[in-house]
């Protein structure tokens, strides 16, 4: 009897955490301050198919949040419709009280979004200090500025002279998340920084993002590695099939290993 | 060593030929073959540029050739007092004159060529080349319309005719100067290139130009001007080629295209170091293969192309993932 009762239990509450979970919420209606990025009932197309399926979540300023989802939920879309690569057929991003939807990519680039996309973007013909001084603006580098991202990827100044095209993966992803910072931006955008790089190289990806997010820099980070989710996620939202399907705090999530199993099929051996 | 290949190539290619030839004809040979090679890189530079950053197959890039050779038929005329006197100031001035006419002349079309046709099948190969093949003939009809079909003379500055020789071989004087202009473009290629933040952001972009449009670059801008650059060069690879030819015809440029073409697939699309080896191999092997195998000389540049293809499938010096 006691047995019944106690599944029935389960069951109830299963139901209505994924009920709630399940429904698309309105961004503005979150209790978020300050969002400096909101995505509002985003549809993006790609082609015939239609990937984006009214996304809507928002970034608040200063912190650090998570994009979580299994392979094809629709991040990497997400992503590239943000930044104008992929134009989104409906809805409304907005950025510092801007609607960017329909902007250019270089435009809304110079609002002070920098992007480093799942392949990285390194220019493998260029030099390390070519690639950097790509995303510097028309006076080049700031001494302090290259000092501090070299001192956060040491690296890269061992090897500032080199083609890019010569470095390894993880120093390759170095570069691409220095690129994005040799600058000082309003909004950092990662894409999967992790992705095939050894576990030594993600440690010192994520003391690198540790310290920007010391510095209360605005990251949007799409990650799988659960690990770094929960090391450096403020907020969070988890995406499956082109929807937002759950939001809310990083810290609420990555004590929640049912939902983290419901949401990204994670097991409790995928990350204990 | 595989990387150090495709430079040693054009002096592999050089050295080959010697046990063939003698050193009076070899070294006459070579000369000719990289003034040729000269004028095919000023020819082909533009275009590797443009197919390289935005993916543009332009076909109607020898009309731009054409453009320059009889622009310069027409600054020439009126300046034959300057071009058969015998102050070589007035000579290099009416021949700088035809260059500089000719390489506004073709830059101006190529800003028009873009802002009708090619900005409107961007993204679509098959629409790039029906609509840059129709713009080459209408660009023809055009130039037959204005200067007529019959082919026009065009005489040499006088301190470029003749020739000299060079530990007996002989040298036109023409083919030295076609190499010193070749040169002199090509270094300030390369400076503009590797030394500006606008050759930075070309060779970025040809590598990777969505990236460079989301670190802020308006890639669309620069590719307006790099078309306009490469139109121009066009020009004077035209001005330069009537110039050496001394009597043009309306197909001038049309006949070019092939070699451009190969040039550019030889050299890797987008690599202007690869389009200048790719010019002085396609312009050496013309000048050796005719003087050893004249019934062979029209294959030659095609054997050359599928040979290094099939050595190097993306070019000698393929740029990203090209």
């Amino acid at each position: 009897m006691y047995g019944i009762a106690k599944d029935v239990t389960i069951f109830l509450v299963l139901f209505v955490h994924k009920k709630n979970s399940l429904k698309p919420l309105n961004p503005r209606g979150c209790k978020m301050p300050n969002p400096l990025l909101t995505f509002e009932d985003i549809h993006t197309h790609i082609g015939p198919y239609h990937i984006l399926h009214g996304v809507d979540f928002a970034v608040p300023e200063g912190k650090v949040t998570m994009l979580l989802g299994r392979n094809g939920a629709g991040k990497t879309t997400a992503l590239r419709s943000l930044m104008g690569l992929w134009k989104p057929n409906q809805g409304r991003i907005t950025f510092a009280g801007r609607d960017i939807s329909k902007l250019p990519t270089p435009e809304i680039a110079r609002l002070g979004i920098a992007y480093v996309p799942e392949t990285m973007g390194i220019f493998a013909s260029l030099t390390v200090r070519e690639n950097l001084l790509l995303a510097t603006g028309a006076a080049g580098f700031q001494p302090d500025r290259l000092d501090e991202v070299l001192a956060l990827f040491p690296v890269l100044g061992q090897k500032f002279a080199q083609a890019a095209g010569g470095l390894s993966g993880g120093q390759k992803q170095m570069l691409a998340i220095s690129r994005a910072i040799i600058e000082e931006r309003r909004l950092l955008v990662v894409d999967e920084p992790t992705k095939g790089l050894a576990p030594a190289v993600i440690l010192h990806l994520i003391e690198a993002f540790q310290k920007l997010k010391a510095a209360r820099t605005t990251i949007l980070l799409v990650e799988q590695n659960f690990e770094m989710a929960r090391a450096l996620g403020d907020t969070v939202a988890v995406m499956e099939d082109g929807r937002i399907v759950h939001r809310g705090d990083m810290a609420a999530l990555a004590v929640d290993t049912g939902l983290q199993e419901r949401l990204l099929g994670l097991s409790l051996a995928a990350h204990q | 060593m595989n990387k150090l290949a495709p430079y040693l190539l054009l002096p592999a290619v050089m050295l080959a030929v010697i046990p063939f030839m003698s050193g009076s004809s070899w070294l006459a040979l070579t000369v000719a073959g990289l003034a040729m090679g000269m004028m095919l890189f000023l020819m082909a530079s533009g275009l590797t540029l443009v197919f390289g950053l935005m993916d543009v197959l332009n076909f109607a890039h020898g009309g731009f050739i054409t453009l320059g050779a009889y622009i310069a038929v027409s600054v020439l005329g009126p300046l034959t007092g300057w071009v058969s006197s015998e102050s070589w100031a007035l000579n290099l001035l009416a021949l700088l004159a035809a260059v500089v006419a000719a390489a506004i002349a073709s830059g101006v079309a190529g800003l028009v060529f873009e802002a009708i046709l090619i900005r409107r099948v961007y993204g679509s190969h098959l629409q790039q080349i029906l609509i840059t093949v129709g713009g080459l003939i209408v660009a023809g009809e055009l130039i037959v319309a204005l200067w007529g079909p019959q082919p026009l003379p065009l005489a040499k500055p006088a301190i470029l005719r003749g020739s000299f020789l060079v530990f007996g071989a002989t040298i036109e004087t023409y083919r030295m100067a076609a190499v010193a202009v070749g040169l002199v473009v090509y270094a300030a290629m390369h400076l503009l290139l590797n030394r500006t933040r606008i050759g930075l952001v070309v060779r970025a972009g040809v590598e990777n130009r969505e990236m460079v449009e989301a670190l802020g670059y308006r890639v669309r801008r620069l590719f307006v001007g790099v078309f306009v650059a490469g139109s121009a060069l066009a020009g004077i690879g035209g001005a330069m080629w009537a110039e050496y030819q001394e009597l043009i015809t309306p197909s001038i440029g049309g006949e070019m295209t092939i070699l451009v073409f190969i040039v550019v697939i030889i050299g890797g699309l987008g690599s202007v170091s690869g389009c200048f080896t790719g010019a002085m191999l396609v312009g050496l092997a013309a000048n050796y293969v005719g003087f050893l195998a004249p019934k062979l000389a029209l294959g030659s540049n095609i054997a050359l192309m599928v040979a290094i293809l099939l050595w190097r499938p993306r070019g000698l010096f393929p740029v990203g993932g090209k």
